[in-house]
């Protein structure tokens, strides 16, 4: 019920908020969409990846490739696509092994399709960037909503579904779950793949808001940094949890930009580190623990 | 015909020998104890049968089909459960989603929510764990988490199931139990394998027993014979 | 034609020397803490600003450095280790688990790092020159700092490699590298061992990125790329051995320079690809258990 009217609100913002609302509401939307996909696979199964920003830079990339040639929701539905299959590349090669080896994988991913493309456009294809359509500020706003929304009703989906506790139990014990028939690597590079699909849907779009792309400015290690940021600080112990923490963020990051333009990775960094060694449940966690708190002492008073 | 037929598995770890030319056959129906000292290699030998590590040689035939190189999942699904020496609960899940899993994937064809739940409650009333169904399977006691894998593993609708140490950390009330539950489950139909140092409890329930010892297989017979076999004693007496 | 292979094999083995060197530090911190350390890269870029620091503004020359950037680098990452990575270490239920948060930490110490040097040198690149003088080589021509570089990567590689087989810390980290648990028994103080093992790793970051600068420019952004490096040459040589760390370097060294000389701008890419090999053919590496 509490969604229907957000998302009833967040609908009808654009005729009364103003044009620097809705700019910053896309960004808080765009950083939902990744935190949420990012948690979508890395929350369950306990993989953690560091590539989300080769997803988004697949899907910005996309869109600077085709963006001139095809209509705009193919070039975005086609950057998802790409992202996707990457995803699937890169989960057949290293999800059949131990964790560590996906970490690294992903870790480089980015600096590997950096290198590559700058390569091949300066190489092949004498170019050093791209030039991509833009969309104005309302279309990019309503675009990522219905990203957003597609998003939430698939997480809900897994979630509560036979697909979902498979992936949870991957998570608890993934060699016990494959004793009782569970196709381990299958589930993990399918999931991975959907949540890869939505962070280059979400590439794709935003690239719009960029005249001017080169790989360098596509594929950029932060993007990589801020999902799990958020996420973590937020807290996967439920699904609204990477929400909070990409809303907060995003206006922490408007807001510190602003005024601490060469400071405010730095405190992201350091707020990172906190939360792993002080708050590893994220606020959702915080607030379960207080809730637990409070719980036990009415018992103990009653 | 045997359902469960290996033939000179052998298993390296580097240069350790873990297992060399093991002959194994295990009956229809019957409930076959594994013994040995530690170390013997019984869980890799259990390893090797359910593909958690597969085996350097040898066959490994189960209901007459080779099973070697096939996923554990696999395995899983033609009808070979097991359980862990060190317990692999999902912890942080239900007792009874535990359980569930098992009947969701233990076999190719699709269960229903609602049968899948009914058969969860089933076998969690035959292991004994009935009042524990809405429990966070973390929180159960060692032994409890053991009847868990149990009811977990027969969730999969295996023909044969491997207990690995299902004793280990029980008191005697406990033993009891579970040698009780290992006759109900060959009362089930399902042929069992088990390794156990409980030795009071394997010569009481096993119908035939195989001896490991430094991955060789020393000794075979019913229990009377094991207990009376010279190269038994001096394994275990360390002669 | 001559000329060019010998141009190339040693332009490997110059390449190799580092890349053997960080792969060495990586592994000690991965193969006996078990910290996964994808930071690594910015205790190089660390040790290179303070190596051009300290010659831009105090005229003191870079080998010299070594002997500043080393120690502090170490202090620096044994400290961080007894602080975070012990905490870290003490609250995971589980190994994996701590696995896991301890490369989540250092990737923030990661974004700290970086920014921190962005904040105190600046963005931009910055280079010094210190025996940029060519040198003959059996008629190829070499730099002399490279031929340095070289010389001391592989002297502080076997330093360190009797350090481990001789010495009774050695000793004691090989222990904890096989097992924590069991070495703790004994007697081996073990947060203080693995403190230190961190500690050397980062100290032959700190030591690999004063080499660099010798040669190379510098920027703060400079560390991702020796780090992707450093994991690929340790899971080429195999995750734990330090000896396949040593050998995996110079041979991606070598790889390195020949895929220069064919394609420059793919050497990145060729590391990839081979490390992609690896994972699909033997993941395992040259010497992995």
């Amino acid at each position: 019920m509490v969604w229907l009217l957000v998302m009833l609100a967040l609908a009808l913002s654009p005729l009364y908020a103003s044009r620097y609302t809705i700019i910053l509401l896309s960004t808080i939307l765009m950083n939902v969409v990744l935190s949420v996909s990012w948690a979508m696979f890395s929350g369950p199964t306990k993989y953690i990846s560091l590539a989300p920003a080769a997803f988004f830079g697949v899907g910005i990339y996309s869109a600077a490739v085709l963006g001139t040639k095809l209509p705009m929701p193919a070039v975005i539905v086609i950057g998802g696509l790409a992202s996707f299959c990457l995803a699937i590349l890169v989960g057949a090669l290293t999800l059949r092994l131990r964790g560590i080896y996906f970490v690294m994988f992903t870790f480089g991913l980015v600096e590997l399709l950096m290198h590559f493309l700058l390569w091949f456009e300066l190489n092949i294809n004498d170019t050093t960037g791209r030039v991509v359509p833009s969309l104005d500020n309302s279309t990019v706003f309503y675009l990522m909503l219905l990203i957003f929304a597609v998003l939430m009703l698939t997480v809900y989906f897994i979630k509560d579904s036979k697909f979902g506790m498979a992936l949870q139990s991957i998570g608890e014990n993934e060699e016990a779950a494959s004793h009782i028939g569970i196709n381990v690597t299958a589930l993990k590079i399918v999931t991975f793949g959907v949540s890869a699909f939505f962070m280059g849907l979400a590439g794709a779009i935003m690239a719009t808001r960029w005249t001017y792309i080169d790989p360098k400015i596509a594929f950029n290690p932060v993007i990589s940094f801020m999902p799990v940021l958020m996420a973590i600080f937020g807290g996967m112990g439920r699904p609204y949890g990477p929400i909070i923490g990409a809303a907060i963020f995003s206006y922490l990051g408007e807001f510190l930009i602003t005024k601490f333009p060469y400071y405010y990775m730095l405190i992201f960094g350091i707020i990172l580190v906190v939360a792993i060694l002080y708050m590893p449940g994220g606020l959702v966690g915080l607030a379960q623990n207080i809730r637990n708190q409070y719980l036990r002492r009415r018992h103990a008073h009653s | 015909m045997p359902i469960l037929e290996c033939r000179d598995v052998s298993k390296h770890f580097g240069g350790l020998a873990a297992l060399t030319d093991v002959n194994l056959t295990v009956e229809q129906g019957e409930v076959l104890g594994l013994i040995g000292p530690n170390g013997a290699g019984k869980t890799t030998l259990f390893n090797a049968i359910s593909a958690a590590f597969p085996p350097k040689s040898g066959s490994i035939r189960f209901k007459g089909q080779s099973i070697v190189g096939l996923k554990p999942h696999q395995i899983c699904r033609v009808g070979l459960a097991r359980t862990f020496q060190s317990v692999k609960i999902f912890g942080g899940m239900s007792v009874l989603q535990n359980v569930m899993l098992g009947c969701y994937f233990g076999k190719k064809s699709k269960v229903p929510c609602d049968v899948a739940e009914q058969d969860s409650c089933e076998l969690l009333e035959f292991v004994g764990l009935k009042s524990f169904i809405d429990t966070a399977a973390e929180s159960l006691t060692l032994g409890n988490q053991k009847r868990l894998e149990v009811a977990r593993a027969l969730a999969t609708k295996p023909d044969l199931l491997l207990l690995d140490e299902v004793m280990e950390g029980l008191n005697h009330t406990e033993v009891a139990q579970a040698m009780e539950l290992v006759s109900r489950i060959q009362g089930r139909g399902v042929t069992v394998v088990m390794i156990e140092h409980v030795m009071k409890a394997i010569m009481k329930v096993c119908e035939r027993i195989v001896v490991l010892h430094f991955g060789q297989k020393i000794a075979e017979g019913t229990p009377d014979e094991i207990t009376s076999n010279e190269n038994v004693i001096k394994v275990y007496l360390g002669a | 034609m001559l000329v060019t292979i010998l141009d190339v094999l040693i332009a490997g083995l110059l390449l190799g020397g580092i890349y053997a060197l960080i792969a060495v530090g990586l592994s000690m911190q991965y193969g006996v803490a078990r910290v996964l350390n994808i930071a690594h890269g910015e205790f190089i870029m660390l040790g290179a600003f303070i190596t051009w620091s300290v010659y831009t503004y105090c005229g003191i020359n870079p080998i010299l450095s070594l002997a500043l950037s080393g120690p502090i680098i170490f202090v620096i990452g044994f400290f961080l280790y007894s602080t975070m990575f012990s905490r870290l270490r003490r609250i995971a239920p589980t190994p994996e688990a701590f696995e896991g948060s301890s490369m989540l930490a250092c990737f923030g110490l990661l974004f700290i790092i970086q920014n921190l040097a962005i904040l105190i040198w600046g963005a931009d690149m910055k280079g010094y020159s210190y025996l940029a003088v060519p040198i003959n080589f059996a008629g190829a021509k070499f730099a002399a700092n490279r031929l340095v570089t070289l010389g001391f990567a592989l002297v502080f590689c076997i330093v360190f490699y009797l350090f481990l087989a001789h010495t009774r810390m050695g000793k004691a980290i090989r222990a904890a590298a096989q097992d924590s648990a069991a070495a703790g028994l004994m007697g081996v103080n073990i947060k203080h061992v693995l403190a230190m093992c961190f500690g050397f790793g980062a100290m032959m970051a700190g030591l690999s990125g004063t080499l660099i600068s010798m040669s190379y420019n510098v920027q703060p952004t400079m560390g991702l790329e020796y780090t992707m490096i450093a994991l690929i040459v340790i899971v080429l040589g195999g995750l734990g051995s330090i000896t396949g760390s040593l050998i995996g370097g110079l041979i991606l060294g070598l790889i390195g320079s020949i895929v220069t000389y064919i394609e420059p701008g793919l050497s990145m890419v060729a590391y990839y690809v081979i490390f992609m090999l690896l994972l699909l053919a033997k993941p395992t590496g040259l010497f992995g258990k």
